[in-house]
């Protein structure tokens, strides 16, 4: 009570302004529908904040925008997609800062391993902003076939992508598997990890400033196996990154992802031990990828057997 | 009961009601707004408010005003009721049987017509159990076209007329239009209401044409007159409209034509249905209500049919008494449906397109 006095006196102390930890669905940042949270607590187990508990009809709902975001992301030309995935690295820096406090007590690290953590997630950015123009010229192209025909391939996006983030990396892992997905023009419903979910939900505020469309990235936090099982059996969804996903929940999500033929990325046996600081390479890129190819006829081959 | 009709039916007997002669004995029934005792036969009692332009207007500007925020709270909260597992599954089939499943695009082919007809019969071919839609609702010039497409099925045809949507041509066309779409099949007739005559206070011509569509569908087709509720700019306005139209002897009264910003709203539809229970009590005629527009999703439909429970009663849900006018509607019913079937959630892959 004596606090009444010393305000006006020195140094007033000020009121902590608690953040309410949100969702990321369709560009905007809802609660839960079901109302719930849970507590996150950092590594020590002292309690963080509260972060939205989802139900499987928020990842309904995440879906509904990804999918109505999908047309115009897919759309866009892949050189602007690669401007705005670099914007998000250039958003991220700004707010290091924050994301170096949060990844260190998420993770239990100390600042400077944190930090490194931080840097080479805003890097993972740059370089998935690089492939957006490039990664057709590796996995398409023109094929000879044996006829008066030019045979053209071309990959374009698989649709909405349902992604299991990395349960340990609680940023750099996560960054590392949705940038790959959205970079080709897919859109992607991300379950963010159980254990650490406040990076992800902070990311949603940089990916919301970012000029990223809405509904483009969708963060959903809570556990796991409850949003990933309706997700994995969601007609409407055409891909699923089983990343994050244990042994147990990854063979039963896929069992349920064969009902409409998603595409499944696996967990690999190196992800399990996975350092996300190595070099990505493409994989992660060319699994949500489908080949369209054109046949055009040449017209009639002159006499010398060519139409030149 | 909606909050504000207790609040009229209480006071009714003190509000100035001239709804009858003078020497009515009726008239210190204290019932429910316009009633006058025992129905004597389709609108009978009510018989007299439409005799002349001012009696007409003495009476429905006698018609207990609307408590707006009462009637938008209360629409509010009936859309709170949660419907569940069987509930859903029985709510989800009604609203399906419910659908007057509709194209009126300048755009539409005979082609398209005939593609709605099919899944007007059969909305999820992947799934017989399904049961058809109410009604396909098409441009005059297409009902032939419909009536072919649906031959044979129980679907009825409704067509639009009397120059739909906007209303605004001579009596003589209004009418052509009707007998055409008559003579080609349709069993029921969507007409709009001069809602230029009704803002302008000439009540009796709003009336008098309904009289003359109504005579003009014959014995065969049932009459659905549309409002325009997104024009009549107040909810006085629209229970004043509500009680024209039944007073005229429409078989329904419908919302809106879809092509307004603002069309069918739970309030707007509350208050219809407040209109019609009042008009059943008062005549013992009973009249069906259809929302039309801008119901896309199956959250909403169910919705709608609390609100017909809650208002009207179990009477009307039926699709001889309540209809929902949409399109986009009924795909999202499927996909609840699938879900609710397989219980995997469904996705626009697996309904048509239209």
């Amino acid at each position: 009570m004596s606090d009444h006095v010393s305000l006006s006196g020195s140094a007033a102390r000020r009121l902590s302004v608690f953040k309410t930890y949100k969702l990321y669905v369709g560009g905007k940042f809802p609660r839960s529908e079901s109302g719930r949270v849970y507590e996150v607590t950092d590594s020590k187990g002292n309690w963080l904040a509260n972060a939205p508990l989802s139900s499987r009809k928020d990842a309904r709902d995440a879906v509904v925008a990804a999918r109505k975001a999908f047309g115009g992301w897919a759309g866009k030309t892949a050189y602007l997609r690669g401007q705005i995935l670099y914007r998000v690295a250039e958003m991220l820096e700004g707010r290091r800062d924050q994301f170096v406090r949060e990844v260190a007590e998420a993770e239990g690290l100390s600042k400077s391993k944190a930090a490194a953590q931080v840097d080479a997630a805003i890097d993972r950015w740059v370089w998935y902003a690089g492939w957006t123009d490039k990664i057709s010229q590796v996995v398409g192209g023109g094929n000879p076939v044996a006829g008066p025909f030019f045979n053209l391939s071309t990959p374009e996006p698989t649709g909405v992508v349902a992604v299991v983030a990395p349960q340990e990396s609680s940023f750099l892992g996560l960054v590392s598997v949705i940038a790959p997905v959205i970079a080709t023009g897919n859109t992607a419903v991300v379950i963010a990890g159980e254990k650490s979910p406040l990076p992800a939900l902070s990311l949603g505020e940089v990916l919301a400033t970012s000029d990223l469309p809405g509904g483009v990235v969708n963060i959903l936090s809570g556990r796991t196996a409850e949003i990933a099982t309706p997700l994995a059996a969601h007609r409407d969804v055409n891909a699923i990154d089983l990343t994050g996903a244990d042994e147990v929940l990854a063979k039963e999500l896929e069992i349920a992802a064969a009902d409409n033929l998603k595409r499944v990325l696996r967990p690999q046996p190196v992800d399990n031990v996975v350092d996300w600081t190595a070099d990505p390479g493409t994989h992660r890129l060319t699994a949500f990828l489908e080949t369209k190819t054109v046949w055009h006829p040449t017209g009639s081959l002159g006499p010398s057997g060519s139409s030149y | 009961m909606g909050v504000y009709s207790c609040y009229a039916r209480r006071y009714a007997p003190l509000v100035t009601m001239p709804i009858t002669a003078p020497a009515s004995p009726a008239d210190s029934a204290g019932g429910p707004p316009g009633t006058t005792g025992p129905a004597v036969g389709p609108a009978h009692a009510l018989a007299d408010v439409t005799a002349s332009d001012s009696a007409l207007r003495r009476f429905l500007h006698g018609l207990p005003g609307v408590d707006a925020v009462g009637l938008e709270a209360r629409a509010a909260s009936l859309g709170t009721r949660s419907i569940k597992t069987t509930a859903k599954a029985y709510a989800i089939d009604l609203a399906i049987s419910m659908i007057d499943l509709t194209t009126l695009e300048g755009a539409d082919t005979p082609g398209k017509v005939r593609a709605l007809g099919a899944k007007a019969v059969h909305p999820d071919p992947t799934d017989r159990t399904t049961p058809q839609v109410a009604a396909v609702c098409v441009y005059p010039d297409m009902v032939a076209t419909a009536k072919e497409a649906v031959a044979g099925s129980g679907v009825k045809v409704a067509s639009v007329a009397t120059a739909f949507p906007a209303g605004r041509a001579p009596l003589g066309v209004k009418l052509a239009d009707v007998r055409e779409a008559v003579a080609a099949g349709a069993d029921e007739i969507d007409m709009v209401i001069d809602r230029g005559a009704f803002l302008s206070g000439r009540y009796l011509k709003v009336y008098d044409e309904i009289v003359a569509v109504k005579e003009a569908c014959g014995t065969d087709a049932r009459l659905k007159v549309i409002f325009e509720t997104g024009e009549l700019a107040t909810y006085d306005n629209i229970r004043r409209a509500s009680w024209i139209g039944m007073l005229a002897g429409a078989d329904f009264i419908k919302t809106s034509t879809g092509k307004v910003a603002v069309n069918a709203t739970p309030a707007n539809t509350l208050l219809m249905l407040e209109a019609v229970r009042d008009f059943r009590a008062a005549t013992g005629v009973q009249v069906g209500v259809k929302p039309a527009g801008g119901i896309r999703t199956s959250k909403d439909a169910i919705k709608f049919l609390v609100l017909v429970n809650e208002t009207a009663g179990e009477d009307w849900l039926d699709n001889h008494w309540f209809r929902f006018g949409a399109s986009s509607l009924l795909n999202d019913l499927l996909m609840q449906r699938q879900k609710l079937a397989t219980g995997r959630y469904s996705g626009p892959d697996y309904v048509t397109v239209d």
